[in-house]
Formats: structure tokens, sequence, C-alpha cells
């Protein structure tokens, strides 16, 4: 597998992942190296085992066979610090999932004070600070039922950078939004990007994974049917699967 | 949104305004046109409800005052003269009922809270915790409540043992406690399963473990919907405090029963059932007063 990042320290390494819910075989054996900074946008259809994906890598889902390397530990092996781990990835949830009883400065830091241990003072500045960059300073004290859609995944995402991860899982964070709220969160996305943040992507917005990615990995039928550079998935696609999926995507508008 | 815009749906309307999106309309069924049969509580409709009250309880009044038994009925239930003598009397010995019921309601909260979070342990390894959690709630929601505290007030002073109370009043709390405990931990038990999955997953994707989601995250949404329930159960409590007489405390149901064995006159019980009266019907009206706001809110709010 070559990369545009060449010998990169990987960042992520997914090697023969098996996962399945009763007798639904969701991912049949999933290969997957990702570079320090690189953007991977998985798409596929609904069902496809993206989310499922992303879950088993912020060990959400336990895994059935496989294993997951990150930053150079295996965190899929027995015995680890399951908590420890997932400080480093923060995932963003379709659904935003903000705890609706905490204002929104306190759900940014409620992990940091009490999983770090961060003083409150210094959390909170933090949280502003970041609540800031992303242009919601001033609903801080603001409960999530009085936000947007696309608000409150702003303040979904901002909530996972504020334990300083080493990777972001970004789980179809616009799916739920309505149209004209998706550019906002897509923005922040980018931002992130462009700051060098290593990050996962499952994403039906097909023209967001165009621009952004530095890979897309099509997943079909719980594996990693096809995958390479955006130009070659989306211009000259090599598998008929691929082609289909496309197909369907442009047939119904959606690029 | 403009004001009977016909069904067509404003993209532009913000969210948060519940009051005005057509799709959620405000419940017209307050307390107040409830009682006054639905619809309009216009000026008109007020004046036949409060005349037909009037007119029904007015000719109640005269059946029942003018009915062959009414003399003696009202002599021994109540007598006014036997109510000012037992009335004060009652009321200071109920200040032991007040005593044991918010002991036993301070017990049942942490008590409750303890079991609730047992029984909502995963994983193999936790089982056996699991099934004390529910066997405790199945043995003592399936006594009688006056049994268990028979059990308790009588037997373990009876046992003589050092270092155990030997006061009914402490025996009787016990008793409440674990009776009502395993009843609020069905409450909690319903709260805590009341929150969705995914506010676990956020939580512990953040690195909390599961006792910190459970007490910053969990607990505090399950507890916030389980007020109403709670409550209920805790006037069923205070009402149950009266069941300590049976071990001989003289405490207001112990009172009543003397001094109407004194007078030959029931009215020291009714004194008492008025006592009870005052206090849990205020109660009640604010757990319905809870669940009101709570459906309105549930109706009205947006929920994103």
């Amino acid at each position: 597998m070559t990369t545009a990042a060449g010998e990169a320290p990987r960042a992520v390494v997914i090697e023969g992942l098996h996962k399945s819910f009763g007798d639904l075989h969701v991912l049949r054996g999933i290969d997957l190296q990702v570079a320090d900074h690189e953007v991977i946008c998985l798409i596929g259809a609904s069902g496809s085992g993206k989310s499922t994906l992303l879950r088993c890598v912020n060990l959400i889902e336990p895994i059935d066979a496989g294993r997951i390397v990150v930053e150079g530990d295996e965190i899929t092996a027995p015995g680890v610090d399951v908590d420890a781990i997932r400080r480093r990835i923060g995932i963003v949830f379709q659904s935003f999932n903000l705890f609706p009883h905490m204002s929104v400065l306190h759900n940014i830091t409620l992990a940091p004070t009490k999983v770090v241990g961060t003083p409150a003072g210094e959390a909170d500045a933090e949280a502003r600070e970041l609540l800031d960059r992303f242009g919601l300073a001033d609903k801080a004290e603001e409960y999530p039922d009085r936000l947007s859609g696309g608000q409150q995944q702003r303040v979904a995402i901002m909530r996972a950078l504020a334990m300083r991860p080493d990777i972001m899982l970004l789980d179809e964070v616009t799916s739920a939004l309505d149209p004209e709220l998706v550019a906002e969160v897509l923005d922040v996305i980018r931002e992130l990007a462009a700051a060098g943040m290593t990050m996962l992507i499952a994403t039906h917005e097909m023209g967001f994974a165009r621009d952004i990615a530095t890979r897309v990995c099509f997943l079909d039928d719980g594996v990693i049917a096809e995958h390479g550079p955006p130009e070659q998935i989306f211009g000259g696609p090599q598998h008929e699967r691929t082609r289909q999926f496309l197909a369907r995507i442009v047939a119904a508008g959606r690029m | 949104m403009a004001a009977g815009s016909g069904g067509t749906p404003n993209l532009h309307s913000p969210p948060g305004t519940p009051e005005l999106d057509p799709r959620f309309p405000l419940p017209r069924g307050s307390r107040r046109s409830r009682i006054l049969g639905g619809g309009e509580p216009g000026a008109r409709s007020v004046w036949i409800a409060v005349a037909s009250t009037v007119a029904f309880f007015g000719v109640a009044a005269i059946l029942i005052v003018s009915s062959p038994g009414w003399p003696e009925i009202k002599s021994t239930f109540f007598n006014g003269r036997v109510f000012e003598e037992s009335f004060p009397k009652i009321v200071r010995q109920f200040g032991t009922n007040v005593f044991i019921f918010l002991v036993a309601e301070v017990f049942v909260l942490i008590v409750a809270l303890f079991f609730a979070v047992l029984r909502s342990l995963p994983g193999p390894v936790f089982a056996p915790l699991r099934i004390l959690a529910i066997a405790y709630t199945d043995i003592f929601r399936g006594i009688p409540t006056i049994l268990v505290i028979s059990l308790l007030g009588f037997g373990m002073p009876a046992l003589r043992l050092q270092g155990l109370p030997k006061s009914e009043v402490f025996w009787a709390i016990v008793a409440l406690t674990l009776v009502y405990s395993a009843y609020v931990t069905e409450v909690y038990r319903a709260g805590i399963e009341s929150v969705h999955p995914s506010q676990t997953a956020a939580a512990r994707s953040l690195g909390l473990s599961r006792l910190q989601s459970m007490r910053h995250v969990i607990l505090p949404q399950a507890v916030r919907r389980v007020v109403p329930p709670l409550l209920n159960d805790f006037i069923g409590l205070q009402k149950d405090s009266a069941l300590v007489a049976f071990l001989g405390v003289v405490e207001a149901l112990q009172t009543a029963n003397i001094i109407s064995a004194a007078e030959f006159n029931f009215t020291p019980f009714v004194s008492l059932a008025l006592v009870y009266l005052v206090i849990t019907i205020p109660q009640t009206r604010f757990v319905d007063w809870l669940v009101e706001r709570d459906r309105k809110r549930r109706q009205g709010g947006t929920v994103l």
C-alpha cells in the first residue's frame, strides 16, 4: 500500500478485522493503514460497515478477530486500558449525542476535568478558545436543546477535540442535519484537516470526500473493495461495485 | 412562523421556537379547563361550573345532614369537643412520624441508588451482584410492610445482642427503608434505562470510566426523569409511617388510638386523617404539576 505520506509513521494500522452482530457478519476482514495527518474518507452503501469500523477503532464495539494498532500500541490486545486509549481517539456521532443536562461549556470541559484532571479554570479557558475558534463563543452557557443541529454537531466536534486526540473518527456527522446546516459542519472538518488532524471519516457527502480526502476507501459487504486517491475512486473506479455505487449516487443527485 | 400559514412549512423558521410550530400544537388541557369540562374557559362557563358545583354539593350536604343516623355519626366521628382536645396532641405526636419518614426517605434515596447501580452493571463478572439486587427487590416488594416492621421491630430487640439497638423507632426506620428502597430501586432503574445508550457511548468514547459515565452523564438525567414516581413512593412511605404504631411506639396513630379508647369516640382518627391529608395532598398536587410540566415540555420542546 503506497500513500502520499510515503514512510511517515502509521497513525492507525488495521489488520484482518472481523466483526459480527449475531449472525450478521458486518466486517469481513478489513485491512487499512492510515498515516499521520491523513484524511481517509470511508464511502459505501448503508450497512456496508463504515460506522461499525469506526466504532471498532474506538473500542465501542469489541472486535471478533484481527488487530488494531494506534500510534504503535495494539489497542485490541487483551488487558489494555480501554479508557486511556479512548482519550487519544476522538469520535463524533451522527446524532451528536451531546449531554442535554449540561451547558455547551460543561459538555466540552467534562472529559478534560474528569478524565485528564485538568483544573477547571484551565479547561474552561481552553473550551472557550475552541468555541471562539469555531464561532460559537456566544453559545457557551446555552444548553444543547437551544442550539441548531449544525451548532450541536460543531459542539460535539469540539467536545472530542478538547481531549487533544491523536485521531478523530467522524461517523456520518452531517447525515442528521438539514441541508442548509451541513456546510458549517464541513467547514469545521476542513479546518481540522488543514491543521493536520488525522481523520477517519464515514460520509455520504461525496463532493466533500473528493475535496478533503487524501484517500477514499469504498466499503462493500464488509470489506474495502477499492481504495485510492479521490481522483481515482471518483474519476476512474476500477471495480464494478464501486462504479455501480457511484452511479446510484449520481442518479440520486448527490454528486 | 406566521400564524395560520396554512400548512406550508416554513423552512427558515429557527429551531427552538416550539410554541409557534403548527406540528406541535400546545395542549389545551390545563387543569382549570379540564375541571370546567374542556373548551374555552369563558366567563359564562365559569359561572355554570360554579353554580352546578354549589348545587350538587349543597344537595348532597342537605341529604347527609338530614338523614336519620346523622346525629350519631356526627358525635362519633366529627365531635367538636373531642377534636379540640385530641388534635393538638396528635399533631405533637405526628412529629415522631415526621422524624421516621424523613430519616427513612434520606436512606431510601441512598440505598435504592446503590441497588439500582448494582443492577445496571453489565457483563458476566457482575452477575452475582445483579442477582443480589434482583433478589433484594423481589423479596422486599413481595412481603407486606407490616410484616417486615414486625419482624425487625419485635424480632431484633428480642435477640438482646450486644451493640444491637433496641429502639423500636430505629428498627421501624430500618424496615421502612428496606421496603421502600426496593420500590425506589425499580424507579431509579427505569430512569437509568430510559437514558439512551448513545449517551453512555458518548461518555465512554471521551475516556470516562463506567462509573464516571454513570455519575456525570446517566444518573443526572435519570434522576430528573423519575422525580414524580419517586415522590409518589415517598407519599406512600409517609402514610406507612403510621404502621409503626403496631410496635407500640407512641406516635400519631397510637396517640389517636389511646384518646379514642378513653373517649369511646372516633374523632381522633379523623383528626389524624386530616393531618395526613394536609401533608399529602399538596405533594400529590406538586407531582401532578411536575408531570404536566414534563408532558408540555415533551410536546412543545424540540428534541434535536
